[in-house]
């Protein structure tokens, strides 16, 4: 059956037909053509489709698409800035050279959001704890780390 | 796409309960983290499920006036691990909803979940054992109080019944008051892993003795429980390196953990050992003791 959502995706409010048993996965990908949500274990293990609901990193594929109403969801497209300019957090996963594949970085940036919104700053061990919901297969994690060590690591 | 006949948004705990007695396929679903999984592996197909998710009835922490610590069954480990009424009085149980998943589970899966799972390596019932934790059970007959030591029956198996649903945990007082506790989880990684082992110890002491104990395990049997035997052997006694190693040795002679592809009986046993020995040393010198060698 479906269901009329309503919900603010990236600043804009929607209204979307949606399926009771659809993961916000499906709706952000599919039906709103946000891509860089990617699916991956769709099991909650690997993060690659993390995104910010009220500001709070969760795993869109394990997330019915339904509990969003009323509530603000953020993806990396919403980073986009009015200039077309990266932003410092996605410029510094460029500068080390924290992206091959890419395939997790939409989601480990949505993770880093959720830090920097805290506005807080932390040690490389906490930054380790912080994004262990991530599965990156490429580049060890090292560079992940340096990257956002530069914009929410402890001096 | 989920393989469910319905989603039931519950509006209220009441609204919950009345879907939950019309509808003999009604399955509680709150965070999601353990019934959506399930589902993709093909459990519960066509359930009819109804979602206490984000109830705020049934949300959040709070410390009543008789000192009892309320714990509302909806809130999620973050919220757990980030109370500060948790951190002042039972930091035990938010260290070890910190241990469960991932920053991204933590936001969404539940510790009213993580009990009426009914998991053996559920990282926060060694800690609620050990705290006396009492379940609040409410269905449209009216509500009964379980104790956590009463409430699992086997593997997955508890005695909340299918039109129930867990409400609020309870702490009382004496269970928390001067109590120094520690939870270890013993797990080959150090996120996104399932509990190989785990052991919780809670102590008072008075004057260097032990004058109240707990001591409660997650996957040295086929649910969490309470390990009587090594309660009994530190029961009365000094709070020393001795006591401890004397604890493990009476806890090791009772349990009987079994053999899985994550560890063999053997391994279970020797965490066994050990981890008490840790978690107790812990659990004293924050109760006020010393039982370092």
């Amino acid at each position: 059956m479906y269901n009329t959502l309503n919900m603010t995706v990236n600043g804009q409010p929607v209204c979307v037909a949606v399926e009771e048993g659809e993961a916000l996965l499906d709706t952000l990908r599919d039906r709103l053509g946000l891509t860089s949500v990617k699916r991956g274990c769709e099991v909650g293990e690997c993060g690659a489709c993390t995104v910010l609901i009220d500001g709070r990193a969760v795993d869109s594929c394990l997330y019915l698409s339904l509990w969003a109403e009323g509530r603000s969801v953020l993806t990396v497209e919403g980073l986009r800035t009015d200039t077309g300019e990266l932003t410092p957090l996605q410029q510094a996963f460029v500068d080390e050279a924290a992206v091959q594949c890419g395939f997790c970085t939409p989601g480990i940036i949505m993770s880093a959001v959720e830090l920097l919104e805290s506005g807080r700053t932390y040690t490389r061990d906490e930054l380790r704890k912080l994004i262990s919901g991530h599965l990156c297969r490429c580049t060890g994690y090292e560079n992940i780390l340096n990257a956002l060590e530069r914009v929410v690591g402890k001096r | 796409m989920y393989d469910i006949a319905s989603l039931h948004r519950a509006v209220s705990v009441e609204d919950a309960l009345r879907a939950l007695a019309a509808n003999e396929n009604a399955l509680v679903i709150s965070g999601g983290t353990d019934v959506l999984v399930q589902n993709r592996e093909g459990r519960h197909a066509g359930a009819a499920l109804v979602s206490i998710h984000d109830l705020e009835e049934i949300r959040g922490v709070s410390l009543l006036e008789n000192g009892d610590i309320l714990i509302g069954a909806a809130t999620c480990f973050t919220d757990l691990t980030n109370s500060p009424i948790i951190q002042s009085h039972i930091p035990m149980l938010g260290l070890a909803a910190d241990e469960v998943g991932s920053p991204q589970i933590r936001n969404a899966g539940t510790i009213g979940g993580n009990v009426c799972n009914g998991v053996t390596s559920a990282d926060t019932a060694p800690s609620l054992l050990a705290l006396d934790a009492e379940l609040e059970l409410r269905s449209l007959e009216g509500e009964r109080r379980v104790p956590l030591e009463a409430f699992y029956t086997g593997p997955g198996r508890t005695v909340r019944r299918r039109d129930e649903l867990l409400c609020f945990l309870r702490i009382r007082p004496d269970s928390y008051h001067n109590v120094g506790g520690c939870y270890i989880k013993y797990g080959k990684r150090n996120a996104m892993e399932i509990s190989t082992l785990g052991c919780a110890v809670a102590l008072r002491l008075r004057d260097g003795v032990i004058e109240r104990v707990r001591v409660a395990y997650g996957v040295a049997g086929p649910t969490p429980a309470r390990c009587a035997a090594a309660e009994v052997a530190a029961l009365g006694k000094p709070a020393t390196a001795q006591t401890v190693e004397q604890t493990a040795d009476a806890a090791v002679r009772a349990l009987h953990p079994r053999t899985s592809w994550r560890a063999s009986r053997e391994f279970r046993l020797q965490l066994s050992h050990e981890l008490l020995k840790r978690a107790m040393t812990q659990a004293i010198a924050n109760a006020g003791g010393n039982a370092d060698v």
